[in-house]
């Protein structure tokens, strides 16, 4: 004798027109299930309309109208175009952009690079290409130096600043990531302990105060005289900061190893370093891929605390295009103008870990 | 085998920065600034008349035109400046430890900040005080009026004590909303959160410009402490000191004479007029400076009156008065030193 | 002789305890070096060092503050507490916000209804990928610009009332009847304890299963509310009196702002996390309860969710904790929580930047080693035993 109520009996279904029979099965298949319908329509209802009235309906589009103009009701997208080099450049003087549009664009050939390789050995050239040689020819472009007249990082803002701390962040912590989560796996108990109290250090304290740390007191730990930029600062503090953070993402990608593929190794006699690059590492960061990216789409979003030491992300060059008198409360064009930037390219990377994870998945399907 | 190598290499490589001059501590802020060529100079991170910037980066402001004139002075050219936008918390830190040469970011003059954090203060541009915005709509005529009433201030600054102090000795309750920037505190007070906005007068009197309806509030009478603001140095530098004390001096003096920027370099007879030309007197010897040194601070920068009237006067959107900050002959407070 | 040391050097012990002695050897160095330059940057440039300045009058007012006594002839100590208090509470808020959002937006996920499930999906993916302090500022604008005045407060039966500034509720008056309401809070709470122990019991025995939603109604909610009643316990009512409300309990706007941004960002992350505890859930225990004929929300309650949940935790407990570290941008909105008080007023007006950040993170280190003690004790029960 059932003790719990059973399922109900489901009539075969009737209606050959598709639509019909579609709408039927997932949106009133019962009756609970048509009241939630209902519901997710009203909720809709609620929310949509108003967020596009204020954003395409009512909102100005005409590029050339200024703030008075503009009008109150809707969006007015003039303040973005007038605005647009400051939110992508920063202040970067005008007639050295082409060095900040290169940058950009040798990042894009990158990645559509990366995605057609299909012979693995290109793959090594490939990555010592991103990780070694590309920091170096980007940070020359930005910077100067090689006869290219210097731009100070004072002037570095809004996309180009948010890209080179999140750029740096990923490869500088990647390295030193890995090296942390061997540490500690290792045998050897200084080293693990070392490695230990410094990720679950950092892990325990908010980015903001190692922000403060590296920016306020930092420059306390070296001899005076020394001038440290602020952008290295806040560089120095997103690196510790990530690796943290990446070398427990290893860590984990290391312990889903099956154990005998160390021991394995070792009968075969390899070195610790021919044995880590070659059998656990491959296979610890294939396994940590998605785990990798959503690390790295964090750290994207995190690049937006560094307003708070005082860099001019693109929150800040928000701020600062709204108290120029000519422009004044359009922050919430300004916001949303960021948050639809930042969404874009968050979303194209996680769908991109996606294909990544697809590809080189070696799993039984 | 290889490992040990390796490793040894790599740490034999970093132990340079940090031992390099560990022991030497560098107190000669002109060699550097000479060697550098250019001055560095903390602002805020945008006050209208006193530091901020413009769209394409270019800054402007009475601080900023303090910092111009040092450079003037340090450089012969008022361009040469990198500025730094600091934010109320990181002001002093960034002084003390060498990222900026020299602070110029409406800092008041207080006994603490004087004596207790390794800085010194080289002088006052502008004699404030801390006063109180309301909206017209309240119909509050002076500050007793405000009893129980939430005020908007910007975190980190003397602003907070003041007001604290005032209202325990004036047995009145207040509730505070403290935000990080002043812009914050605009949002806030224009969005009703707060009843009043208090802050430096100078500042209340650019936010009041920025606001959405500037006629809908109204600055209040009551000035209710001193706010000495005037730019930063580190203690260890006494030429350095010397250098940006004597370079507002020189910009008052200017005006106490009469010499403007377009005036610097007509012929004189006067021999307070010739000093400030650099034709005579010694006074750029001590300071290790060339003799053209002031009259490029009047010829790039001017004088404070111009300087004034140019950021913060009647004539522009922030509608300051002179008031106190009139020279002395006219009846204010500004005074410099006999430049001789 | 020589072939005796390069054995010993090929001794992968010997290299072991070489390499821990290198390391140990260079980080003494760089430590000893930043430190002696530390002690001679501070003295030199005339800063202050130690603690003696948490004694010191702290001369600034906090707008929030929740059961301790505060004013600004307070001690940085004093202020220093008030911090810690105002963090937790955001936190706590925010966590159990955030638990009840991701749990709905988590199910509804999974639900079998297409529209349900794509605003589910849609709601994950526009608040995860946007960045948690620009969430903050938008909720912030949003409330303080649709909420009205305070002269136009909406009014709950006047006693209850929220406007741009905040939430203004009654506050019991501490006193015996406040004892006895609470007194009979928590005998409701143990008997309830007791009898769902005895309907467990019977339930493994017999398989009856009892209800006892009546039995927490009652006992839990309407127990103490009879105290109340019958004792008379006294309420303070807020009321408007010139600029502000005065009386009552006060929860500023900002407060809200944080909590409430801060759930639904991390609300998307548990609601993943649940997502996943489900999928990790084997294939065939779905089929299973569908073979043994069980309604697909009986096989959620009973089957699924209890195991999908052991994979879930961990994650969860996790976003818990970069909830509490999240808190720290509280600047954005002005709330004075520990970073805003100790990082930053007292930073400004204190200037010793090394002491006052140091304690900052320890605060958040205690915090989290407690929240990992916890999952850890978790884990340790949770492990399937056998492998």
């Amino acid at each position: 004798m059932p003790i719990y109520p059973l399922k109900e009996t489901r009539e075969s279904p009737q209606s050959q027109i598709k639509v019909l029979s579609w709408l039927k099965d997932n949106l009133f298949s019962s009756l609970s299930n048509a009241a939630l319908t209902f519901i997710a329509l009203y909720l809709i209802y609620l929310i949509l309309p108003p967020i596009l009235d204020w954003m395409i309906f009512d909102a100005n589009f005409d590029l050339t109208a200024d703030n008075d103009s503009c009008g109150r009701e809707g969006a007015c997208w003039a303040f973005i175009d007038s605005n647009l080099k400051m939110f992508i450049y920063g202040f970067y003087p005008q007639e050295e952009l082409w060095r900040v549009n290169t940058m950009f664009g040798i990042i894009v050939a990158l990645a559509v690079f990366g995605s057609l390789i299909k012979k693995s050995q290109y793959r090594a050239h490939y990555i010592i290409g991103c990780f070694l040689i590309y920091p170096v020819v980007a940070f020359i472009l930005l910077h100067g130096g090689l006869g290219l007249e210097v731009v100070g990082t004072d002037k570095w803002g809004g996309l180009t600043l948010t890209v080179v701390v999140a750029a740096i962040g990923i490869v500088a912590s990647f390295p030193l990531g890995i090296l942390f989560a061997l540490g500690r796996q290792s045998k050897m108990r200084v080293v693990r302990f070392i490695s230990v109290v410094y990720i679950e250090f950092v892990r325990g304290v908010p980015l903001i105060t190692i922000l403060f740390m590296a920016s306020v007191v930092l420059p306390l730990f070296f001899s005076a005289g020394m001038d440290f930029d602020k952008l290295l600062r806040a560089l120095i503090g997103i690196t510790l900061f990530q690796t943290a953070y990446i070398a427990e993402v290893i860590r984990g990608g290391l312990q889903a190893i099956p154990k005998g593929q160390y021991e394995a190794a070792d009968a075969a006699g390899l070195s610790f370093m021919k044995k880590t690059v070659l059998v656990i590492l491959p296979q610890a960061l294939k396994v940590s891929i998605p785990n990798i990216v959503g690390s790295f789409i964090a750290l994207f979003k995190d690049t937006t605390l560094v307003l708070i030491i005082g860099l001019f992300d693109m929150l800040a060059i928000v701020g600062a295009a709204t108290s120029n008198s000519s422009w004044l409360g359009r922050d919430t064009e300004g916001y949303v103008f960021v948050a639809m930037v930042i969404w874009v390219i968050l979303y194209s990377m996680s769908r991109y870990s996606k294909k990544l994870e697809a590809r080189f998945s070696t799993e039984h399907k | 085998m290889n490992q040990l190598l390796k490793i040894s290499a790599v740490s034999l490589l970093t132990i340079g920065s940090f031992s390099a001059q560990a022991g030497i501590f560098h107190s000669d802020t002109l060699k550097d600034v000479q060697s550098k060529g250019s001055l560095t100079c903390g602002v805020s991170t945008g006050t209208p008349g006193f530091s901020s910037p413009d769209s394409s980066g270019n800054w402007s402001g009475i601080d900023v035109d303090v910092c111009r004139a040092v450079a003037a002075a340090t450089l012969g050219d008022a361009k040469k400046v990198k500025f730094v936008p600091l934010t109320a918390k990181e002001r002093f830190i960034a002084l003390s430890s060498g990222e900026i040469d020299m602070l110029s970011r409406n800092t008041t003059w207080t006994h603490t900040r004087d004596t207790s954090l390794g800085l010194t203060f080289a002088g006052v541009n502008y004699y404030d005080g801390q006063g109180f915005m309301v909206k017209k709509s309240l119909g509050i005529n002076n500050v007793k009026e405000l009893d129980g009433a939430s005020f908007c201030i910007q975190a980190g600054t003397t602003t907070e004590l003041n007001l604290a102090d005032y209202f325990r000795s004036n047995k009145m309750k207040f509730k505070a909303v403290t935000y990080d920037t002043s812009a914050q505190t605009k949002g806030g007070f224009e969005a009703g959160r707060c009843d009043a906005l208090t802050s430096d007068v100078s500042q209340l009197a650019g936010l009041r410009s920025t606001l959405k309806d500037p006629s809908s509030a109204v600055v209040l009478g009551d000035v209710i402490s001193k706010e000495p603001l005037g730019p930063v140095v580190r203690k260890d530098d006494n030429t350095w000191l010397n250098i940006v004390r004597w370079s507002l001096n020189a910009m008052i003096e200017a005006e106490e004479l009469g010499i403007t920027s377009a005036t610097i370099d007509d012929a004189s007879t006067s021999p307070g007029v010739q000093r400030l030309q650099g034709k005579s007197g010694k006074l750029n010897e001590s300071l290790g400076l060339d003799k053209d040194w002031s009259r490029n601070i009047i010829a790039q920068v001017g004088n404070y009156g111009e300087s004034f009237e140019r950021n913060i006067g009647m004539s522009t959107p922030i509608q300051l008065p002179r008031g106190v900050n009139q020279l002395w002959i006219k009846g204010g407070i500004l005074y410099a030193p006999a430049f001789r | 002789m020589f072939t005796k040391l390069k054995s010993l050097l090929y001794n992968n012990e010997v290299r072991a305890i070489l390499f821990q002695v290198l390391a140990v050897a260079v980080i003494a160095y760089f430590a000893y070096q930043a430190f002696d330059n530390l002690m001679l940057n501070i003295e030199q440039r005339g800063i202050r060092s130690g603690f003696g300045f948490l004694n010191d009058e702290a001369g600034f007012a906090v707008n929030d503050n929740f059961f301790l006594e505060y004013s600004p002839a307070s001690t940085n100590l004093q202020a220093f507490y008030v911090g810690i208090v105002n963090t937790l509470m955001v936190a706590i808020t925010g966590i159990f916000l955030a638990s009840i959002i991701g749990l709905i937006v988590g199910i509804a996920r999974l639900s079998s209804n297409y529209l349900i499930k794509k605003i589910a999906t849609i709601y994950i993916e526009i608040f995860r990928n946007i960045p948690i302090l620009l969430q903050i500022l938008f909720w912030y604008s949003i409330a303080l610009n649709a909420l009205p005045s305070a002269r136009n407060s909406i009014n709950f039966f006047d006693t209850i009332f929220l406007n741009s500034r905040g939430l203004y509720l009654p506050k019991p008056i501490m006193g015996f009847e406040l004892y006895i309401v609470l007194a009979s809070f928590v005998i409701g709470i143990v008997s309830y304890i007791f009898i769902k122990k005895r309907s467990n019991k019977k339930h493994d025995e017999t398989g009856i299963k009892t209800n006892t939603i009546p039995h927490f109604l009652g006992l839990v909610l309407l127990l103490p509310i009879v105290a109340y009643f019958v004792f008379g316990a006294q309420l303070e009512y807020p009321a408007l009196k010139g600029f502000n409300f005065k009386g009552g309990v006060d929860l500023s706007i900002e407060f809200f702002a944080l909590a409430f941004s801060l759930s639904i960002y991390t609300a998307t992350y548990i609601a993943e996390a649940i997502r996943s505890g489900v999928e990790s859930v084997d294939k065939g225990q779905k089929e299973a309860a569908a073979a043994l004929g069980l309604k697909d929300s009986w096989a959620m309650r009973l089957v699924i969710l209890p195991q999908a949940f052991r994979v879930a935790i961990p994650p969860i407990i996790n976003q818990y904790l970069n909830l509490t570290k999240n808190s720290s941008l509280a600047a954005a909105v002005g709330y004075t929580e520990l970073v805003t008080i100790f990082s930053g007023t007292v930073l400004n007006v204190i200037g010793q930047a090394i002491e006052i950040i140091t304690l900052t993170m320890l605060v958040y280190l205690t915090i989290s080693l407690v929240i990992s003690l916890i999952l850890n004790t978790f884990n340790k029960k949770m492990q399937i035993k056998g492998n």
